[in-house]
């Protein structure tokens, strides 16, 4: 009972992380810098909290490779209404750019749910039209620093821990990390402590049995998209902020990173399996192996290999025990 | 007083009379089994009881209350159903699946963790078993999940219960086990509806019989009043006759398949075993005692074999499903709806699977040959469809089981294996394949294996019968002698 710890899935990631870590620090002793450590926990905050969303899809059975499409939306409109507004603030923005999330989060509940259609089709559908809308309709110049709104940069500046470098610079924790710790800590209290996060288990692991005992589908559908929407409307604007600048055609192809971190932390492609400890684990990992070949030098073009082959072995390792208990 | 009181119930879809005029009543604390073959209206009966379907004509009472059921009025009346597939969560623990249906009823948004253990475990205690409450149903055997669907159930405090085919996935064992646990229900005053086509287990368990024939009550009564003979003619609305299979040895010749020493390490212990044209041999044993494997191994499913396989007298080396086929091994899967058939397609599709290849001497496929050679191949094994179009999945068992086993025939099969043969296959068809089986054996010159857990399917159907035990056949006796009950016997005491 006391070491049933061991059996469980998030306990193999950590291993392998602490591992992985050891052999990176190895490598390259640079890793183990302040500088590069704080580094590292801030790139883990737009692709963690895109993964939240997609892990709840995941667990309930589906699948969205949409979100990157509306996280770029939301942040794009939200920043040309503030700039055409002349509109102030940060908590408004955000709730704006969540609110586009979500809505958008809805349609593909919507087709999912009312029409049962198949969720990666569905998904593919929305995001290559809301891509598309936004670079024909709304504009496809990017918004530089120049003209970014100053409340925002100010956010996305907000650091824990300041200090100085041995070369004098000064660099410090983004303080945008305890959003991140914020948000994985309540989907984590909906999926484990709510009913209807239990019921998004119980949809993917087993849909007729989930029906037979009462919990309500198209609730549960409606719920981890609209969730998967917003979270990702809301690390779309947070990224803006971030880097201090607006791209309509940013983020493309971060699905495959994000549901390489998710598969990565033990979550299941066939539904009812999944944590959001396993995903926080998966998007350090994912996060650290990039970043440790970035400050190896090494080709952009190459980190896109090391994320397939990442995708690959994680997902045939949990095939593996997904058959194995099977059987 | 009857607990629930069917009157004159009617049920059409479609073209389909699903039941005609069905009566039936359930007193409180009795164990009532409903047979009848499938198609007969069995489950249409029990989605009624269960407030699923509502009946086009006639009365049904619970309580004496005749209002219109809903699937939340049946539940609140203390109707459970535990379907076949149990229903339950496999990726989540077994305190979980019990605890979250009273969870949901009780309209609770949040999961208190400690609580859900505390159902859970109480919920295990009064069925008298123990099972890990932190263990993922996945990890469960099949009789252990259905512990666990039981015990779900009766959480909800029911005052019947329902079980659809309970018995079809368990071994010798484990259906004594459930039959003193459901017993132990009766003996809580709770009723139970035993949804059935085993004669054996009927007889044995229920108080009362009602036999459903095409919709119908073809008999009602006190299971005293009831043998074998009579269900069966009940069910069937025919006598089938049980007469044993006879092999007549004939001229010499090497045998059809012969082994010697055939072992799988860690699997199968050394097999010494010849079988002859004609042959019909079962192989039978508790879950486990290796006989799947024994006819994976011929199968060129397990390559790391060891030891000599020989048909008609040559060496083959069975390395892959491709030699078996071409050395003339053909094999029916106990799953057919999953390892067998292509259930989308259509018969001849079906049947013809393994032949397209003889039939396209020059890459390009015959295709009036084909249907010709599909359609004659219907004809002989009997196949009820409309044509040869018809989509697989729209047949009943017994007919999906019979291309299957034709599909074997089209080729040039000398040895054929059989695993399961009639598994969820209902009486009346069942009769229809065994006969098939025996004429196949005496006039197609074929050797046939077949693994079942119907001991009177081997009894009546082989003239050899081999006990499997943990990967090495512990007994090998002539079937003319031997009683289904005798064989039974020898099963148990491995046990």
């Amino acid at each position: 009972m006391t070491f049933s710890f061991l059996r469980r899935s998030e306990t193999a990631i950590a291993l392998v992380l602490l591992v992985a870590m050891g052999l990176i620090g190895l490598v390259n002793p640079a890793f183990w810098d302040l500088a590069n450590l704080f580094s590292l926990a801030r790139s883990n905050v737009i692709i963690g909290i895109m993964a939240l969303g997609v892990l709840s899809v995941m667990i309930s059975g589906g699948i969205d490779v949409s979100f990157p499409a509306f996280a770029v939306a939301a942040m794009y409109l939200t920043i040309r209404a503030m700039l055409a507004w002349g509109w102030h603030g940060v908590v408004a923005p955000f709730a704006l750019a969540g609110a586009i999330g979500l809505a958008l989060g809805l349609v593909n509940a919507f087709f999912v749910s009312t029409f049962g259609m198949i969720p990666l089709i569905v998904t593919l559908g929305t995001g290559a039209l809301v891509r598309g809308a936004l670079l024909g309709l709304v504009g496809t110049s990017q918004i530089n620093i120049d003209r970014m709104p100053q409340e925002l940069i100010d956010f996305g500046n907000l650091t824990l821990l300041s200090r100085i470098g041995p070369n004098g610079t000064h660099f410090g924790l983004s303080a945008m990390i305890l959003l991140y710790l914020l948000a994985a800590l309540l989907v984590h209290l909906f999926l484990t402590r709510t009913m209807l996060g239990r019921g998004v288990y119980a949809l993917g692991s087993a849909p007729e049995a989930a029906l037979r005992v009462g919990f309500n589908r198209t609730r549960v559908l409606f719920t981890v998209y609209g969730l998967a929407g917003a979270l990702a409307g809301l690390a779309g604007l947070l990224h803006g902020s971030m880097i201090w600048l607006a791209n309509p055609r940013d983020f493309v192809g971060l699905e495959l990173d994000v549901i390489a971190a998710v598969v990565l932390g033990g979550a299941s492609i066939f539904g009812g399996r999944g944590s959001v400890l396993g995903t926080l684990l998966g998007v350090f990992m994912l996060v650290m192996v990039a970043n440790s070949l970035i400050i190896m030098h090494i080709d952009t073009t190459w980190q896109r290999i090391v994320v397939g082959g990442i995708i690959i072995a994680a997902t045939t390792v949990t095939s593996f025990r997904d058959r194995r208990q099977l059987a | 007083m009857a607990f629930i009181e069917l009157h004159d119930i009617s049920k059409r879809f479609g073209g389909v009379q699903a039941l005609a005029g069905v009566s039936l009543s359930i007193a409180a604390g009795e164990i009532h089994c409903l047979a009848g073959e499938n198609g007969s209206g069995k489950s249409t009966l029990i989605k009624i009881i269960a407030g699923v379907y509502r009946p086009d004509s006639g009365t049904l009472r619970i309580d004496n209350d005749a209002a219109p059921l809903t699937p939340i009025a049946a539940i609140n009346h203390g109707v459970q159903v535990i379907y076949q597939d149990f229903s339950l969560f496999p990726t989540l623990s077994v305190a979980e699946n019990l605890a979250l249906p009273s969870e949901l009823r009780a309209r609770r948004r949040l999961v208190s963790w400690s609580g859900v253990r505390k159902l859970a475990a109480a919920a295990l205690a009064r069925l008298g078993v123990a099972i890990d409450l932190d263990a993922s149903v996945e990890t469960l055997s099949i009789a252990e999940r259905q512990l666990v669907a039981i015990a779900r159930a009766l959480m909800s405090e029911p005052r019947l219960l329902i079980m659809d085919e309970p018995t079809t996935a368990l071994a010798g064992r484990e259906v004594a086990r459930l039959f003193a646990i459901v017993r132990d229900i009766q003996a809580q005053g709770i009723a139970v509806l035993f949804v059935s086509h085993k004669m054996r287990e009927m007889l044995d368990i229920s108080e009362r019989i009602t036999v459903l024939r095409n919709g119908s009550v073809a008999a009602a009564g006190f299971a005293q009043a009831f043998d074998e003979a009579a269900l069966t003619r009940a069910m069937t609305g025919h006598d089938i006759t049980a007469q044993s299979y006879r092999w007549r040895p004939r001229h010499g010749g090497a045998p059809r398949l012969e082994l010697r020493g055939l072992a799988l390490p860690g699997v199968l212990a050394p097999i010494d075993l010849a079988l002859h044209a004609g042959e019909i041999v079962g192989v039978t044993g508790l879950l486990g005692s290796g006989r799947s494997d024994l006819a994976l191994t011929l199968f060129g499913l397990r390559p790391r074999y060891q030891g000599e396989i020989r048909i008609d007298g040559r060496l083959v080396h069975l390395r892959s499903v491709a030699a078996a086929i071409a050395s003339g091994l053909a094999y029916v899967p106990e799953d057919r709806l999953t390892e067998g058939l292509f259930l989308t397609q259509s018969i001849h599709r079906n049947l013809l699977a393994t032949s397209y290849a003889a039939l396209a001497p020059h890459g390009i496929i015959d295709f009036a040959e084909a249907r010709a050679r599909a359609d004659a191949m219907m004809r002989e094994m009997q196949i009820t469809a409309t044509d040869g179009n018809q989509k697989v999945i729209a047949l009943s068992g017994g007919n999906q089981q019979r291309v299957l086993i034709g599909r074997w025939l089209m080729g040039e099969a000398r040895v054929l294996i059989l695993n399961g043969p009639t598994v969820g296959v209902d009486v009346g068809s069942k009769a229809g394949i065994h006969e098939r089986i025996r004429a196949l054996a005496e006039e197609g010159d074929l050797a046939v294996l077949m693994i079942s857990d119907d001991l009177p399917e081997i009894v009546q159907n082989c003239n050899r019968v081999l006990i499997m035990h943990r990967g090495r056949v512990v007994e090998e006796c002539g079937a003319a002698l031997l009683s289904d009950a005798e064989l039974g016997e020898k099963l148990k005491a491995l046990a």
